[in-house]
């Protein structure tokens, strides 16, 4: 028996001797320390740790068992996906391919490539959304479509970066503020793209608080955030009821290529509000969306493999990222302003900025902003409005550069 | 047709300036569908009360009882001019700025202010 034969065979086929052996293997240390960076900041720092955490924790599976050359004990294969993606190899759009060669992660990647659980996170989202002041105050809306500016001049600043039009519609759509969009959009337009758009994404959705309010104490004056809005009217019950099922048909008609987001948005909340599918509401609500939220995180993450992630194109959508978000709290915020002349002073510009998506967070920073200025100020119920105006909003911009690019 | 992959500078304003027309333009229409809804909600809540002539009398009674705690709210809790709706946010927001679970917490009465009391 070769004993020193077995151990060095053993050895070389670790991932110890991989980092080392491996064509780019260094990339790997570099992914998997990015990991530990983003466990930190999701677990020290609480920044959206529910899919932080699993984004993590997928990205430093893929970048332990995943080796150029070494693709046996892959959790992810990203050659896989290329020839599932390449038109001109025997298994384009072969999911059987995918099936009898696939890791864990590549399994778990089917529900994302199909856009299976960026809808169900959608129904969720539905299920816990109460669209109450938007049907009370529905001009909120106005603000919701202006909040969706950053998403086209991010669009325009990827195509003057270089980027492919698919491409920079995928990065665009960051500006949205909508995770399960993001992921949507890219999965269909730049898979390749996916991992550092999500963590672009999710990133900058828990930096919101950093974010807007030196953009909204630049754009807004002291007067303006002071202003104390009036109590909206009652909605009630049968306008809860019939909403959703007025705004799926108004919107997939208007734009079918919106049916997946939006029809599972509205199927949760009509859950939510006819009042005789509690237990369906509950589970979309709680166990379907936790279940959900663990897929979709550690497959996003497991995208995050060293060859696709570690280059400039990188770097410029975590630039282009932040600019979109920028710009859709800028136009957010201008719309506010334009309520704010246009109705003589009633309405606070503030609630402006929760027009990009990030529900509820962006609606509490405008709540928490208007308070520094007025103490009895309450802003929270109006900034919902524009908040879910946000959430149609960028399904609605998605299902245009879907339609457009797909 | 053109080459939506590698799309020119000019392509891209053109998409970027329609994208955020359709986007407007959606939620416009979306804007009027809600208010139309809104309306014939509302009528339909409101005409039985018009044509009634003892429901016309009904905010009266309403009107001259501000103070009285609506029965039976959240135990003890005393509500004054506030609805269990605004009630509810308001211990939401009370107990997110202290950071305590609002089962710790203990809501004696909540009364709205009115701007001539502040």
């Amino acid at each position: 028996m070769e004993i020193m034969g077995v151990l060095q065979k053993l050895g070389l086929e670790s991932g110890f001797a991989a980092f080392f052996t491996t064509d780019g293997g260094w990339k790997n240390i570099v992914m998997i320390a990015i990991a530990f960076v983003l466990l930190y900041l999701g677990i020290a720092k609480k920044f959206e740790p529910l899919l932080l955490c699993g984004i993590a924790f997928g990205c430093l599976l893929s970048n332990l068992s995943y080796f150029v050359g070494m693709g046996n004990n892959a959790l992810y294969h990203p050659e896989l996906w290329e020839a599932f993606l390449d038109t001109s190899s025997p298994y384009y759009h072969s999911y059987g391919h995918i099936m009898s060669h696939c890791g864990l992660l590549d399994f778990f990647y089917i529900g994302v490539k199909a856009g299976i659980y960026p809808s169900l996170i959608f129904m969720g989202v539905g299920a816990m959304t109460d669209f109450g002041p938007l049907l009370a105050n529905p001009k909120s809306l106005l603000l919701g479509a202006a909040a969706q500016l950053g998403v086209f001049i991010a669009f325009f600043g990827a195509v003057l970066l270089g980027f492919t039009g698919p491409q920079a519609a995928s990065i665009g759509i960051i500006g949205g503020a909508d995770g399960p969009t993001a992921i949507y959009l890219t999965t269909k337009l730049a898979p390749e793209l996916l991992g550092p758009i999500a963590i672009a994404a999710y990133s900058y959705m828990a930096l919101i608080p950093l974010i807007q309010p030196p953009i909204m104490k630049l754009m807004t004056t002291d007067k303006m955030r002071t202003v104390k809005m009036v109590q909206s009217r009652e909605v009630s019950k049968t306008e809860k009821i019939v909403f959703p099922v007025v705004v799926s048909t108004f919107v997939i008609l208007l734009l079918p290529s919106t049916a997946p987001l939006i029809g599972c948005l509205m199927l949760g909340n009509l859950f939510r509000e006819c009042g005789v599918t509690d237990r369906l509401s509950d589970t979309a609500q709680n166990a379907l969306m936790n279940i959900v939220t663990i897929f979709l995180a550690t497959s996003v993450g497991a995208t995050m493999v060293a060859q696709n992630f570690l280059n400039l194109n990188t770097i410029k959508i975590i630039i282009l990222g932040l600019i979109a978000f920028s710009i859709s709290t800028v136009g957010g915020l201008c719309g506010g302003i334009v309520m704010y002349k246009t109705s003589g002073g009633t309405i606070n510009p503030l609630i402006g900025s929760a027009g990009v998506s990030a529900v509820p967070m962006a609606a509490r920073v405008a709540q928490d902003v208007g308070r520094r200025y007025n103490r009895n100020n309450y802003l929270l119920m109006h900034a919902m409005g524009p908040n879910v105006a946000g959430v149609i909003g960028s399904a609605i911009a998605a299902g245009f550069l879907l339609s457009v690019f797909g | 047709m053109h080459d939506l992959v590698n799309i020119s500078i000019p392509d891209a304003g053109g998409y970027a300036l329609l994208g955020y027309a359709v986007v407007f333009f959606g939620l416009i229409l979306l804007m009027c569908v809600i208010m139309i809804m809104g309306r014939v909600m509302t009528r339909k809540t409101v005409s039985p009360a018009a044509v009634s002539p003892a429901a016309s009398e009904a905010p009266a009674p309403k009107e001259a009882a501000p103070a009285k705690a609506a029965p039976g709210t959240a135990g003890e809790l005393k509500l004054y001019n506030t609805d269990p709706r605004d009630a509810a946010m308001v211990m939401a927001i009370v107990a997110d700025t202290l950071g305590k679970p609002l089962n710790e917490l203990r809501f004696i009465s909540i009364r709205e202010v009115t701007e001539d009391e502040v």
